[in-house]
């Protein structure tokens, strides 16, 4: 049993689980967002903001938004923990690993709360 | 002499095969403080090759079968010269130590029924040899070996076994006492040599197959056994008696199981004729291995032989039907196709009698513990010296070892080993200190090599020399002339290795060095078995000759020793005294 | 023949380099790459390598070979030469400890970890424990593994975490054992795998199928792995 800190439930399975259930929420949302551009070729201002102001439809951005988050953050994680290594990288890996990890962090958090303001800003 | 770094174990193992891991398995749930050498990582060990399975009277296939039929077929396998006392042991125990394994967690093939299953073998009959044809080898498909090594292997992880893996042994330590205490060995990775120290040593080194050019043992199968303990001046006993096994691919001796006749596979002459039904009416291509190895050379002899050259015969599987060959023979389609360049289910296997098992070894009790018979050939136990495995001769094998009880011998006598240092640790042994001079002794001829200067002659040709000598003269067949030309020949070679030289100086991994001293090991035990070979006037088991073609039990009847400080041979008594059942009395050997 | 091999003694050496060997091989029989071995050494006896059986089972001699990993006694030459040349290289991803001698101890390590022997605490029977020919059947293509460590040598995810990645030759035997029907260690077994490395990181790169020696899938028995776990999750 290897354990880390970093790792987003620490656990294998309920990462796994929580990648591929975050990517079927981003891949439906897509296919939403495409189909809605394909019957509305022409959309304009304010179509698009009548679309965000419906609730069913922030509440389906924010839980992209989330899923997106955390299937980049463990992602990231995987690949932080793949490459930045002590024998691929040298001595300073964990250092660089641990910046790199909370610079995706501050990424994630800035583009959350970004989201939520132009979900329900008044902008 | 320079100090060396010195380990310190009650006990250490020598070989991590399946004898010797047997007995470290004893050894480890004993809490005592001991060790595994081996010169390879454990699951590399040539125990890994053996294919067709462990004889056993589990009663799977025949629930009336019995252990002293087991008995029965040994002894006249043996040609009436393996130990009846140990023999009757190895069978009775085999039926617990089969269990034993598959409590392990050996993954076994089945019966419909879900028990162990079993094939038959050469040799095996039912009812002392009244009943006919009997299925008494356990098997795992034809990778019962491999099985066996990993499982044992297993089983000894879970024990917190200690390896010392790829260490290899130089010498044996004999202090003044004349007991062993240890050896002196090479740690292969950084080249260092240490002295390990124990108060019991055991042998499980395998055998020397590599003395011979044709051969189904592993390239490392060089006699280190044999040959430390010749170098510390102990006997080896039938060293003489080597098995050639019928089915080695020919041209390149990768074994094909003797499974492959027991599944109702044969052998065909260029003819197309099934040859061993003239050979051995009843038994037919189940016959001894020593039979069947002498008919077919006699069929290629006579003219017979198929191929270009009518140098070999043929293994005809195809009639067995695609299903039969997949689920018990999986292993060897792979070989015949990558070694024989033929796909079994279409087209026989080409085939010639390769050198295959050691018979002879150094004599020991059903203890393990080696023995030393003294100028009146009375038995002297060495103290603190155990072997066990192909190594040892308990003698369970005699002059010709059955399919399938080679490795029963590993465990059953692995076993028994373990039980007894167990035992003598507790009454206390001896362990007087071994002094400067015994360690230097014991250090020699790895100095002798190591300030070898480049002018000498390469050991790859000088084995090359070794192996010819020995296959031209000491085969399947043998006699007094070209014996005497092998010998002249091996005293040749033994001046020629003593100049010779390593051309390779490094420590790390220096497998150079470790060819050289495994040839020193080589000519120990190609050199004994020649003078045995020469010495033994009567044709028995493996030991054919042409100028003395019938056994001779007025004279014979006994265990040949050979005595390394005189190089000459001499006799010991076989046991004939079983102690619950009566003693199978030597007949006329036919099948 | 031009057989190009690398080499590095630590004794001698810095770095380790690729020597060029010019040799003349004997008509007839396609040789296998460990007679060419064999035959370097001659020539050499400072080329370095491991080796025993000579007929695949024992698993000592896995190289790369013109970059595919595989057992030197069973590859003939005319499956891994391409224009009259091949290169010999140690197992990639293993520290070297001299020419094409590797050190295994992270690969051992790692099979030692799931381990590998039967758990079955309740006290055995007088006889064998009885096992159906179809349960046995799903030990095949699993316990026929000899360690050689060329597919796990082979998998880059190994070569990033070898020491948090089981690997394939691990995690093959770790399903042999799951899925034995004498074994008793299940959960514990699952419980010992079930972090983001052990069973995780394998990407199905399907490196390990392609080299295995003996033809055994390793990443077929991941998938199984990996299918308990989740059952046993949710």
């Amino acid at each position: 049993m290897v354990t880390q800190v970093t790792s987003f439930t620490r656990n294998g399975v309920s990462d796994w689980l929580v990648q591929r259930i975050t990517a079927v929420v981003v891949a439906i949302y897509s296919v939403v967002l495409v189909a809605y551009l394909l019957f509305q070729p022409a959309v304009t201002y304010q179509q698009w903001s009548d679309l965000f102001s419906q609730t069913w439809m922030q509440v389906f951005t924010l839980m992209t938004l989330l899923a997106t988050c955390a299937h980049a953050w463990i992602g990231m994680w995987t690949v932080g923990t793949d490459y930045l290594r002590v024998h691929t990288v040298g001595e300073s890996a964990n250092a660089l690993r641990f910046i790199f990890q909370l610079g995706c962090m501050l990424v994630f958090v800035v583009y959350l709360i970004w989201g939520i303001k132009i979900l329900w800003g008044n902008g | 002499m320079s100090k060396i770094p010195i380990l310190d174990f009650d006990a250490i193992i020598v070989g991590a095969g399946g004898a010797g891991m047997r007995a470290a398995l004893q050894l480890a749930e004993s809490g005592r403080n001991i060790a595994v050498i081996s010169k390879v990582f454990p699951t590399r060990s040539h125990t890994v090759s053996a294919q067709g399975g462990i004889t056993s009277a589990i009663g799977s296939d025949d629930p009336e079968d019995d252990w002293r039929w087991h008995m029965y077929d040994t002894v006249k396998g043996s040609d009436y010269i393996g130990d009846q006392d140990a023999i009757e042991y190895m069978c009775s125990a085999a039926p617990e130590a089969v269990y034993e394994l598959e409590h392990m967690g050996l993954p076994f093939s089945r019966t419909e029924s879900g028990r162990i299953y079993q094939r038959p073998f050469g040799g095996q009959t039912k009812d002392y040899g009244r009943g006919g044809q009997a299925s008494r080898t356990c098997a795992a498909a034809d990778r019962t070996g491999h099985a066996l090594l990993h499982t044992l292997y297993q089983g000894n992880l879970k024990a917190g076994s200690v390896f010392f893996s790829e260490w290899f042994a130089i010498d044996l330590v004999k202090n003044t006492n004349d007991a062993i205490v240890g050896v002196t060995a090479i740690c292969m990775e950084t080249g260092v040599v240490h002295y390990i120290r124990a108060r019991a040593t055991v042998f499980a080194t395998g055998g020397a197959g590599r003395i011979y050019q044709s051969t189904t043992n592993a390239l490392m199968n060089t006699g280190d056994g044999p040959g430390m303990s010749l170098r510390a001046g102990y006997a080896l006993q039938d060293i003489e008696m080597w098995q050639f096994h019928p089915t080695g691919i020919a041209g390149v001796g990768v074994l094909v199981t003797e499974g492959c006749r027991g599944e109702g596979g044969y052998l065909i002459n260029k003819d197309g004729e099934r040859f061993m039904e003239r050979y051995a009416p009843n038994a037919k291509d189940l016959a001894g291995r020593d039979v069947v190895a002498r008919s077919m050379i006699l069929e290629i002899r006579d003219g017979r032989g198929a191929g270009e050259n009518g140098d070999y015969v043929l293994l005809k599987l195809d009639h067995l039907g695609e299903e039969i060959l997949h689920s018990r023979l999986p292993g060897i389609i792979e070989l015949a196709k990558t070694f024989a360049h033929v796909d079994p289910l279409k087209e026989p296997i080409p085939v010639e009698p390769t050198c295959h098992y050691m018979m002879g070894g150094l004599p020991t009790n059903i203890h393990g513990q080696v023995i030393s018979p003294d100028v009146n050939g009375n038995d002297q136990i060495i103290n603190g010296f155990y072997a066990v495995g192909e190594t040892a001769c308990v003698s369970v094998h005699g002059a010709n070892r059955l399919g399938g009880n080679a490795l029963l011998d590993l465990v059953v006598f692995g076993r028994a080993t373990g039980l007894h240092i167990i035992q003598a640790l507790n009454e206390g042994m001896d362990s007087a200190e071994a002094s400067e001079s015994d360690l230097d002794a014991a250090l020699a001829r790895l100095r002798r090599w190591d300030e070898s200067d480049a002018s000498g002659e390469s050991v790859p040709k000088l084995r090359k020399e070794l192996q010819a000598c020995m296959q031209l003269n000491f085969g399947v067949f043998r006699k007094e002339e070209t014996m005497q030309k092998g010998m002249h020949k091996l005293v040749e070679l033994r001046q020629r290795i003593a100049g010779a030289s390593v051309g390779d100086k490094s420590a790390a991994f220096n497998t150079a060095r470790l060819e050289a001293l495994e040839l020193d090991n080589l000519l120990e035990v190609a050199e004994a078995t020649a003078i045995c070979a020469e010495g033994r006037k009567e044709s028995r088991g493996a030991h054919a000759r042409e100028d003395y073609q019938d056994r001779d039990d007025e004279n014979w009847l006994a265990h040949s020793i050979y005595q390394p400080t005189t190089r000459k041979l001499s006799k010991r008594k076989v046991n004939m005294q079983p102690k619950t059942v009566p003693a199978f009395e030597p007949m006329i050997r036919t099948y | 023949m031009l057989i190009s091999v690398y080499r590095y003694d630590p004794d001698k050496d810095i770095t380790p380099y690729m020597q060029d060997f010019d040799l003349e091989i004997p008509g007839g029989r396609d040789l296998m790459v460990l007679d060419v071995l064999e035959l370097l050494k001659e020539q050499d006896p400072t080329v370095s390598y491991r080796r025993s059986c000579r007929e695949g089972v024992c698993g000592s001699d896995g190289v790369n070979m013109n970059g595919k990993n595989g057992l030197a006694c069973i590859t003939p030459l005319s499956e891994v030469v391409k224009s009259d040349k091949l290169s010999i290289r140690p197992l990639p991803g293993l520290p070297v400890v001299r020419d094409l001698v590797v050190d295994m101890e992270q690969f051992y390590d790692q099979y030692k970890k799931i381990k590998p022997y039967l758990i079955n605490d309740e006290p055995p029977p007088t006889q064998e424990r009885l096992q159906s020919p179809e349960d046995r059947e799903k030990l095949d293509g699993l316990y026929e593994c000899i360690l050689c460590a060329c597919c796990t040598t082979a998998c880059p995810s190994f070569w990033w975490n070898p020491d948090k990645f089981v690997g394939p030759a691990g995690l093959l035997q770790a399903y042999r054992f799951l899925i034995d029907s004498r074994d008793t260690a299940t959960e514990e077994r699952l419980a010992g795998l079930e972090d983001p490395f052990s069973v995780f990181r394998c990407r199905g790169i399907m490196n390990c199928v392609s080299v295995c020696p003996k033809g055994l899938n390793p990443t077929r028995a991941i998938g199984h792995i990996r299918n308990m776990l989740l059952k046993r999750a949710v």
